[in-house]
């Protein structure tokens, strides 16, 4: 048995330090085993509710696709060259240097869902740009659970090689809006030096599943990492704390974060950077929305060394009673000389906001519908337009649910 | 085009306007004058039918109808347009996002924010991190775009540096259709403490406004001059 497996094993009932626990023997991990299929030949999944997590099953404008459901990969292919997409398990076959990359980042014993995924481990994706690659298009990633009160255990690496440039769109979603389940996924990102990595995650989810995602990144000299999450559904638990280790000189992390809870959801969502090297920067910005549901937004930002810059920034929107928001900034300089600030805000729509674009001839309606919308509107950089499309449509749902 | 009768508006109990009466013509452009907290503002609030504002007694006309118990957006919809002096910050909401929804038919955004040196600003947020001069530039391009009958200005020269008084000018001009002589149709209520606007919009009539009511109506520029002269007491005696 590796150390690894051991680690695993005296941590399978560890609670985890936040978010509500999850009886993992509540679900199964049996499901039906898929056949591989060409992009154009999938037929298992639903491709509307994948579409609204940004996953287009056309393939059209990716650079690759890898698609996963329930434990079987069922296409993973990339499309464009110095690009490699494929499933851990086979590239864990591949590469014998690989498994120094596995459990690196994150700990295996960190919680009893870190464990789950050694111990039950259902593959997961493997991306890499190869040294001075550039992605032409995104790669596309879709994590889906099909079978009813299943357990998805997976494990991606995601490989930016020196001077390479990969962006990464991550869609996870349910079959319907009732299906129950678990999803628990590690991800471990290494963005070399001056290498760049984008990556989007859009979770549609379902009101019984329980989501905990696991990610961590590590940054070199003059690399570049921006996260972007969306989650714009409902979720029944989500508890996510990504953290980057920006450990070159010069690396920059930034995390954008778009929540919107309606009632019955809670999200505990939350990005942390770790700023151990000179002219280290990052940025954190998250929006939250509550239309009846709760979302607590952690942000920590830790300064190591002299001459690091980074800042937090949350603000949180309650449109209607019964929601809550508790935002909690963290900031921990430990040297002299470094530069860190955060602001949070949490309120209600402003009325004087509305009563401006009324005089402008818009509805009520329009108008909160306008501000939300705005507010919702982080800039995302090297978003698709398509993909913001589908946020423009999901957000526009979810305003129906506020009148 | 707009006909106040015997207009008194409160908020939360406290009088800000008594018995105002004001009679604005089709193609006219009206100056209102008056001290700090005379209520001009809260005037200008009134006839946009803003949410703090109460009508206690008399009404609103406007082309005939009577629009004192409407909603904003109504009241906007008829053809009214008002440029705030302290407008929020719509975070989110680029200022182009904001012409595309209010935009009359058949104008150009693009055309109307070269016209008053906004172009670089179209990507930004709506007001924020805007200076003042910047403010009033962004609300006098939705007002272009908007192209209201009636426009209320609540003091459109303050904060401007010299550069850009001109190009608030002709942006005014403009909106008061100040090139047509003949058969004008567009009607504006400008408040000014300075007169200063004077210079660079004409004016058909002025009014004064002090202890929450219109005191006297007259040539604009004489009625300025009795201000500096006299102060807004002067105004007290002279005969109503």
């Amino acid at each position: 048995m590796s150390e690894i497996t051991k680690k695993a094993q005296a941590a399978r009932d560890k609670p985890a330090k936040f978010g509500p626990d999850i009886k993992l023997d509540e679900y199964t991990l049996e499901a039906p085993e898929y056949q591989e299929k060409k992009l154009e030949d999938i037929d298992v999944v639903d491709r509307e509710r994948l579409l609204n997590a940004g996953v287009d099953i056309s393939g059209k404008e990716r650079s690759g696709s890898f698609i996963q459901v329930d434990r079987t990969v069922i296409h993973a292919a990339p499309t464009q060259e110095g690009i490699e997409v494929t499933s851990t398990r086979e590239a864990l076959e591949k590469y014998d240097w690989l498994e120094e990359y596995l459990w690196q980042l994150v700990q295996v014993d960190a919680d009893k869902y870190t464990a789950s995924a050694e111990l039950n481990f259902q593959d997961g994706y493997f991306v890499r740009a190869m040294p001075g690659a550039s992605t032409v298009f995104p790669v596309q990633a879709c994590l889906y659970l099909k079978s009813e009160d299943i357990s998805q255990n997976v494990h991606n690496i995601i490989i930016a090689e020196e001077g390479s440039e990969l962006h990464i769109i991550t869609g996870c979603a349910t079959d319907s809006p009732e299906s129950r389940g678990l999803h628990v996924g590690i991800s471990e990102f290494y963005v070399k030096k001056n290498a760049k990595i984008t990556f989007s995650m859009i979770h549609n989810w379902a009101e019984n599943v329980a989501v905990r995602p696991r990610s961590a990144i590590r940054i070199e000299e003059g690399g570049v990492f921006l996260n972007n999450y969306i989650c714009l559904h409902p979720v029944e638990s989500l508890q996510l704390y990504p953290s980057a280790f920006l450990v070159g000189e010069g690396a920059t992390a930034r995390f954008n974060s778009v929540l919107m809870a309606p009632e019955g959801s809670h999200m505990d969502v939350g990005s942390r950077a770790v700023l151990s090297a000179p002219e280290t920067r990052c940025e954190i910005i998250a929006r939250a929305i509550t239309t009846g549901g709760e979302v607590i937004n952690r942000g920590l930002l830790v300064g190591e060394v002299p001459g690091v810059k980074a800042h937090l920034e949350c603000r949180g929107m309650i449109l209607k009673g019964g929601g809550r928001i508790y935002a909690i900034p963290e900031l921990d300089g430990q040297v002299e000389g470094v530069d860190m600030s955060h602001e949070a805000a949490v309120g209600k729509i402003a009325q004087e906001e509305v009563e401006y674009l009324m005089a402008r001839g818009l509805t009520e309606d329009e108008a909160v519908a306008t501000i939300v919308r705005g507010f919702m509107h982080v800039d995302i950089e090297g978003l698709p337009p398509v993909l913001k499309e589908q946020i423009d449509h999901a957000i526009e749902l979810s305003e129906k649910s506020l009148f | 085009m707009l006909e106040i009768e015997n207009l008194s508006v409160s908020i939360e109990g406290k009088t800000l306007l008594k018995d105002i009466s004001l009679h604005i013509e089709e193609g006219e452009t009206r100056m209102l004058f008056g001290e700090n907290g005379s209520g001009k503002t809260s005037l200008l609030m009134a006839i946009m039918g803003l949410g703090k504002y109460r009508v206690d007694s008399g009404r609103i006309l406007f082309k005939g109808e009577d629009i004192t118990r409407l909603t904003t957006d109504e009241r906007a919809k008829r053809g009214i347009g008002i440029m705030f002096q302290r407008p929020p910050t719509i975070r989110g909401l680029k200022v182009e996002d904001m012409l595309e929804l209010i935009k009359a038919q058949g104008l150009d955004p693009e055309e109307l924010a070269a016209e008053l040196n906004f172009t670089e600003f179209l990507h930004r947020d709506l007001n924020l991190g805007f200076s003042g001069g910047e403010i009033k530039r962004a609300e006098l391009l939705q007002l272009l775009a908007q192209d209201p009958d009636l426009v209320l200005l609540d003091e459109p020269e303050s904060g401007v540096d010299l550069v850009n008084i001109s190009v608030i000018g002709n942006a005014i001009r403009r909106l008061l259709q100040k090139d047509v002589h003949r058969n004008r149709r567009k009607a504006g209520l400008i408040i000014t403490h300075s007169g200063y606007i004077l210079d660079y919009v004409e004016a058909d009539k002025g009014c004064v406004l002090v202890n929450e009511t219109i005191w006297c109506t007259g040539n604009p520029h004489e009625i300025l001059n009795g201000i500096r002269e006299h102060g807004y007491e002067g105004c007290l005696t002279c005969q109503r």
